[in-house]
């Protein structure tokens, strides 16, 4: 069964500004999925997530989330969501306890009748019940912020950005949480920067400019990237980079980490070794190693931006 | 009703975390009470006062006597010259001055009359006719208490040989002697007139200020969008958050009960009950303006701007408070009658000073309801459920 169906959704904030959400294609996310939207900063990864929680209205297109639509039924669709906005939007002043009572009484709950749901996120956090929810790290308050979007057992969540300005380990602990959410059968939406993260999504949306680029599950992204896929090292990495555009094999180039990776245009039979020698001749770079590798979902981004 | 009553405990958390804000909140009014009501006010006294008279005269010296005695001026000197008097003045040895005509005393008895000139240090033009006011009103009834002694004094001597002594004048034939009667307030003190302003100023201030701030602050932080994507009706998160300074607001008004009564020793004429409700009312109508700025505005910064500059600033100008509405020109005297307050210290001054009963105050109370009433449904229908 669907939960969420998104008819080419599009929002503009300023008649001449380029639209910052226009997905011009149809996607559903099924009960029970984990899918993840993964985009740079400003890609409309927001908008839509505030359109989906029915935050904004859209100038066109339309969704449903389990049945309700976002513009006329949004009061029942209220009730249905969590929603985890990207910035830390709980009260600071209160207690992590005041907090999460408060949210549980917003929706009509107590936290003892949900608890469940929350205590393996909660669990971390009950040392610090007496805290002032503002003298929190940032991954106890992503932590805390969760635990009171879940508080009331939503149908559908919506997490934007959970994980930026988290510590590594949060991170993990965070993905853990939603996986084991993902079993109870919660339909969870997530948004992120972090490729790497998108790996855990049950199908990751790559979005772009307010457009979804492609929408599939992690492997058959990377299975379908159909170009060779090269990473150069040399001792002078900048200069490298700006080498390697010049080369007529190369197609694409970007650093990825400590190296850089390269596409080659198609056709192009040039092996690692002979780039390597062309780089050591022609551009007199040292300690120069190429290898082929496999793409990972980074690499499949950066290479569907052009189409 | 236990998601509102939710909201409201967390408005309250909210407001006691703070302590700062609410000791502002408490104290303001007692210090703008305790202010207006002893430093500043618009009555004067110990104005230093000299004397230039062309010859020694008793009944001069009596009059300065009876000026010195009194608590609004201190004697200082006799000066030779007008010149040493003007030179006084500029030194800022006196304020003002009394100058006495030749032969003073004899013209006082002559059809002419005698000259008295009153000068005053005009820099400060309100002070200045308050002076020369109080100083005149001094001299002249000196003067007629005496003059009329004289005259009655001779009166009776010449008229010694009649029988009918009853029909003795008591005044002077032919003159007019103002009778004066300050009504409702007839020390003039100034506290009755600050009073209802001051909690037009402060009611307003608290209720609308402090509540659209509040909101906005939500909108600020980001928790409005949080707060909206939940069932609750948005509109009780705005209705949750004017209960408690609601609640304030009612304890601040207690507190400049209290002080008006106790310290300021400012009565309350009229009936308690009804001067209650009229500020209920208003404090009503403040809460309403708050939600409805909370609901044009984004920032915290333009809210305090638009309470600070907008409301309270005309509070000032135009409530009647310091400058009294009659005397502006046309225009404005249209505009003052659009500020709330305007209506609430005219009504709190009838019913708190003049003592008058209810059916006198319905106009204001009628307008004060009827401007609550469209304030609240305009916040109403310019509240938005959503972030666009």
């Amino acid at each position: 069964m669907d939960s969420i169906v998104i008819h080419s959704l599009r929002k503009s904030y300023g008649r001449n500004l380029p639209p910052a959400v226009d997905l011009q294609t149809d996607v559903t996310v099924a009960k029970g999925e984990l899918f993840g939207i993964i985009g740079p900063d400003g890609a409309g990864k927001t908008t839509l997530f505030r359109m989906l929680a029915t935050l904004v209205s859209p100038d066109a297109g339309s969704a449903t989330l389990e049945g309700l639509d976002i513009v006329r039924d949004y009061r029942k669709v209220r009730t249905i969501i969590g929603y985890m906005p990207g910035r830390f939007s709980l009260y600071s002043d209160l207690s992590v306890r005041e907090n999460l009572e408060f949210f549980a009484s917003v929706f009509g709950k107590d936290i003892e009748s949900n608890y469940g749901l929350i205590e393996n996120i909660y669990c971390r956090l009950k040392p610090f019940e007496d805290r002032k929810a503002g003298k929190l790290s940032g991954g106890m308050k992503q932590k805390l912020a969760l635990c009171c979007s879940l508080i009331h057992s939503p149908a559908v969540l919506f997490l934007d950005e959970p994980t930026t300005g988290v510590d590594p380990s949060s991170r993990r602990e965070l993905w853990e949480n939603l996986a084991q959410l993902k079993e109870q059968g919660m339909t969870i939406v997530v948004s992120t920067a972090y490729m790497d993260e998108a790996d855990r999504c049950d199908r990751v949306a790559m979005m772009k400019s307010g457009r979804f680029l492609t929408v599939d599950s992690p492997s058959r992204i990377i299975s379908g990237f159909d170009k060779r896929l090269l990473s150069v090292r040399s001792d002078e990495m900048f200069r490298l980079l700006n080498d390697l555009r010049t080369v007529s094999a190369v197609d694409k180039c970007y650093t990825f980490g400590d190296t850089h990776h390269i596409t080659l245009r198609p056709g192009a039979g040039i092996s690692p070794e002979d780039l390597g020698r062309e780089l050591a001749s022609e551009f007199s770079h040292r300690n120069v190693s190429v290898r082929e590798i496999d793409a990972t979902l980074e690499d499949c981004y950066m290479n569907l931006e052009d189409k | 009703m236990k998601e509102f009553f939710a909201f409201v405990r967390k408005e309250f958390l909210h407001i006691f975390r703070d302590r700062r804000t609410l000791l502002v909140l408490i104290g303001l009014p007692t210090m703008l009470i305790v202010l207006f009501g002893f430093a500043i006010s618009t009555e004067i006294r110990n104005v230093n006062i000299g004397l230039y008279s062309q010859d020694d005269d008793i009944a001069v010296a009596r009059l300065m006597e009876k000026i010195d005695q009194s608590e609004y001026f201190t004697y200082i000197g006799e000066y030779g010259s007008e010149e040493d008097v003007d030179m006084a003045m500029r030194r800022g040895e006196i304020d003002a001055a009394l100058m006495f005509g030749p032969d003073f005393a004899a013209s006082l008895y002559s059809d002419a009359g005698a000259d008295i000139s009153v000068v005053a240090d005009a820099t400060n033009p309100n002070n200045a006719s308050m002076e020369v006011m109080y100083l005149t009103g001094i001299v002249a009834d000196y003067f007629r208490d005496d003059v009329e002694e004289a005259v009655a004094v001779r009166m009776l001597a010449s008229m010694s040989g009649d029988e009918s002594g009853e029909s003795v004048p008591t005044a002077m034939p032919g003159t007019v002697g103002p009778q004066l009667r300050m009504l409702y307030n007839p020390q003039l003190k100034s506290s009755y007139n600050f009073v209802p302003g001051i909690m037009g100023l402060i009611l307003l201030l608290i209720c609308a200020l402090m509540t659209s701030v509040s909101i906005v602050r939500e909108k600020e932080t980001g928790s409005m969008e949080v707060l909206l994507v939940s069932p609750i009706k948005p509109i009780n998160i705005v209705l949750a958050k004017m209960i408690p300074y609601f609640v304030i607001s009612c304890a601040v008004l207690v507190n400049i009960l209290l002080l008006t009564i106790f310290v300021l020793k400012v009565p309350v004429a009229g009936s308690f009950f009804w001067m209650i409700l009229v500020s209920v009312i208003y404090i009503i109508l403040s809460l309403g303006i708050g939600m409805l700025v909370s609901s044009l505005v984004k920032t915290q910064i333009i809210a305090t701007l638009i309470c600070g500059m907008i409301f309270l600033v005309p509070v000032m100008m135009f409530s009647g408070m310091l400058y009294p509405i009659e005397s502006m020109p046309v225009a404005l005297q249209w505009f003052a009658q659009t500020i709330p307050a305007k209506w609430f210290i005219e009504a709190i001054r009838k019913i708190m000073i003049e003592g008058v009963p209810v059916r006198y105050v319905t106009k204001e109370i009628l307008i004060m309801t009827g401007m609550a009433v469209v304030i609240f449904a305009a916040a109403v229908i310019k509240f938005k459920d959503r972030l666009d």
